[in-house]
């Protein structure tokens, strides 16, 4: 038995297995898009981004919080980049509680501010969605292709909301939307987008897959704000090891040398 | 503190004669620096360096967190978002912790594995054995406390589910779990008593550390051949062997730093790989996950935990999982009782190392089986993976022992280090003393 094709097997393996830990979250059907901020050069488009918020302000915030997303961060270089004065204009069609008022009492938000929660309708909280579902789990549930495709969640919210068949059903009072990426094949959310449903700022085309892919790279902005600095600072980090490793290769080379009776 | 000849130290300059008449603290460091080292280790031997290294990061990134991080229900998840949007590199903190865990796991698997395959628990290396598995229980319990803390859903139900384990014994298990908790469920008292117990935790596996490298600095270090170095002189000591300075602290960084490169892939441009996409959602006792899983690292014996599936005479199936889940680690720790063969090394002993390498695939097999819905095959094949475990440990390490015919070994380390590297291949003279290069 060949002690090295153990050790990489060794190291490997548990990358692949340690995937199935992803098998929960569903087994609908996925569909991988080409997001701008995959792979390791990856990162955020600033417009995607700024039509993604439009998504979220003009239709999912009606009934979807956003309470861990801090809208001065919607300023932030490598995120939207908005000016400060459209920061301002977007703090001032929120409330959030007023701490320093009485109970119960709100007031206009802050640019300082986190967007408020928002618990009317039942519905999830979208400030980590991105991360918090799976789009890929095969082959096998051993969780490979998440190497190369990523975790999937941007792309499970664009399956999301473009999965639609148009079936509805009542349960228990319930009306049920038939979706192809949900798990259990019926969500409680109304199909929330139609064609042109918001105009665009920057005149895009407001297609349902439009908006879709949009909103979803916005919120995996929102749930990783800092990947383009985390990306940047590995290739720093990455380089001096790499440097480093060569530094240590040539010293213990030499340093052994005359053990191993070897020339240098 | 080494039990092999060796050089000691000596005090040169006024001050470091007058510190060590008080306090024998350079001659410590110097012997255990210069400790003679078997000259032939190879790349197995470097986890060691990596464990250590892991354990200052885990503490120094740790209690740096616990800067900003808040131990509440309510407040807990809040926090961690705090650090990572927040917090001046807070980001980075996090995720060093958090893949610096699965790395210390990576590292502590290769050890262990190496130590089993070398023969490195056998006399008189038993207590050192049984200090590194008192180190793995407190890492596991430590690395399970520490992915509470978040507050996370997978947090709040794997902490349910594991410590739902203690109220499957008979008699005494209800009140061990409600004392474990602090209360009837997992809740606030929960999350503050193992934020305490996962900051205090790595200070005792620190102390554990000390006495392990300690007492295998008595026994001097194994070796690929298993075969021990010559202590007749200092002389032949130094034949079999070279000082751990500077030889194998380079060799070990320069394991270290490609295994760093490997954990700053991890960070920086996959760190939730490992994790679990539920635990980005806030723990809610009243929505159970479809289906929990613990770390990946857990996984081989939580599908242990899940293997028996029936009751056993008056052991019903949940008491017999969580028996054999603790039975698993303590077949392990009595290796070195279980193991009757005199021969070392698995390097020669040819029936073993198939019977070894069928327990590393097994291992793997069996963290398949616990990531996977107890459903289908899964359950099978997470019996018979635990059958292996135990009967490996239980009849093969005993019985080939006896049966096994091994191969011839080499008289010494030098013997087997010159088959590597032979004499007056090139420039050195044969037997030539070990001078630190230029």
């Amino acid at each position: 038995m060949n002690t090295k094709f153990l050790l990489s097997a060794a190291l490997v393996a548990p990358l692949a297995l340690a995937a199935p830990a992803f098998a929960a979250g569903g087994a609908g059907h996925v569909e991988d898009v080409d997001f701008s901020f995959e792979g390791p050069f990856g990162s955020f488009d600033q417009a995607q981004l700024q039509r993604g918020f439009q998504v979220w302000y003009e239709v999912c915030s009606a009934c979807h919080g956003m309470k861990f997303v801090s809208i001065r961060s919607l300023g932030d270089e490598m995120g939207p980049a908005f000016p400060e004065a459209q920061l301002k204009a977007i703090a001032e069609n929120f409330e959030v509680i007023d701490e320093e008022g009485e109970y119960g009492d709100f007031r206009t938000a802050k640019v300082s501010d986190n967007f408020p929660e928002n618990n009317g309708a039942g519905a999830p909280d979208l400030s980590l969605m991105a991360k918090a579902r799976a789009g890929f789990h095969g082959p096998a549930g051993l969780g490979i292709n998440q190497l190369m495709k990523g975790i999937g969640g941007p792309e499970y919210i664009f399956s999301l909301l473009t999965g639609y068949t148009g079936e509805e059903k009542e349960e228990a009072g319930t009306i049920l939307y038939e979706n192809t990426a949900f798990s259990s094949g019926y969500i409680s959310m109304a199909p929330p987008l139609y064609e042109e449903i918001i105009e665009y700022q920057d005149g895009t085309e407001a297609t349902i897959e439009q908006m879709s892919e949009d909103v979803a790279a916005f919120l995996m902005w929102t749930a990783e704000p800092k990947m383009t600095e985390r990306k940047q600072a590995g290739f720093r980090n990455i380089g001096f090891l790499v440097l480093l490793f060569v530094l240590l290769y040539l010293t213990n080379k030499k340093l052994w040398a005359p053990i191993k009776r070897k020339e240098f | 503190m080494s039990g092999i000849p060796h050089e000691h130290y000596e005090p040169k300059s006024g001050f470091e004669k007058w510190l060590e008449s008080r306090l024998p603290i350079l001659g410590l460091l110097h012997s255990t620096l210069t400790i003679p080292t078997p000259k032939n280790l190879n790349w197995m031997w470097i986890w060691g360096i990596v464990l250590t290294f892991f354990l200052a990061v885990q503490i120094i990134t740790g209690i740096t967190l616990v800067m900003h991080y808040t131990p509440d229900t309510t407040l807990a998840f809040a926090s961690v978002e705090h650090i990572m949007r927040d917090v001046n590199g807070g980001w980075l903190l996090r995720y060093l912790h958090s893949n610096g865990a699965s790395m210390f796991f990576i590292a502590v698997y290769f050890h262990i594995f190496r130590g089993l395959y070398y023969g490195s628990y056998k006399a008189p290396r038993e207590i050192t054995w049984i200090i590194g598995i008192l180190i793995y229980l407190a890492m596991m319990a430590t690395a399970f406390m520490g992915y509470v803390l978040p507050w996370g859903q997978m947090s709040f139900w794997g902490a349910t589910v594991i410590t739902g384990l203690f109220g499957a014994l008979p008699l005494v298990g209800e009140p061990i779990q409600t004392w474990l908790l602090g209360g009837p469920a997992v809740d606030n008292a929960t999350l503050t008593r193992f934020f305490s117990l996962h900051y205090l935790l790595p200070f005792v596996i620190a102390g554990l550390v000390i006495v392990h490298i300690w007492a295998f600095h008595s026994t001097g270090n194994n070796n690929p051949t298993g075969v021990e170095v010559r202590r007749d002189s200092i002389d032949i000591v130094k034949k079999d062997t070279v000082p751990f300075w500077p030889y194998y602290v380079i060799k070990d960084l320069l394991a270290l730093v490609l295994f760093l490169i490997f954990f700053a892939v991890m960070v920086f441009f996959m760190p939730n790989f490992l994790g679990h996409p539920d635990n980005y959602i806030e723990a809610n006792p009243l929505v159970t996950p479809a289906h929990i899983v613990p770390e990946w690292y857990f996984l081989p014996f939580y599908a242990i935990l899940r293997a028996i599936t029936f009751d056993i005479l008056f052991i019903d199936a949940k008491l017999g999982g969580v028996l054999l889940m603790f039975g698993s680690i303590a077949v392990m720790a009595l290796a070195p009782w279980l193991d009757t063969s005199r021969v070392r090394s698995g390097r020669y002993r040819p029936m073993f190392r198939w019977a070894f390498l069928v327990f590393v695939i097994n291992f793997f097999v069996l963290m398949w089986a616990g990531g996977m819905p107890a459903e289908g095959i899964v359950p099978v094949v997470s019996l018979l993976g635990t059958i292996y475990w135990f009967a490996y440990f239980l009849v093969i390490l005993p019985v080939l022992g006896i049966t096994e015919k091994p191969l011839p070994q080499p008289a010494t380390i030098e013997a087997d280090f010159d088959s590597h590297y032979p004499p007056n291949a090139g420039g050195a003279p044969a037997g030539a003393q070990p001078t630190p290069a230029e």
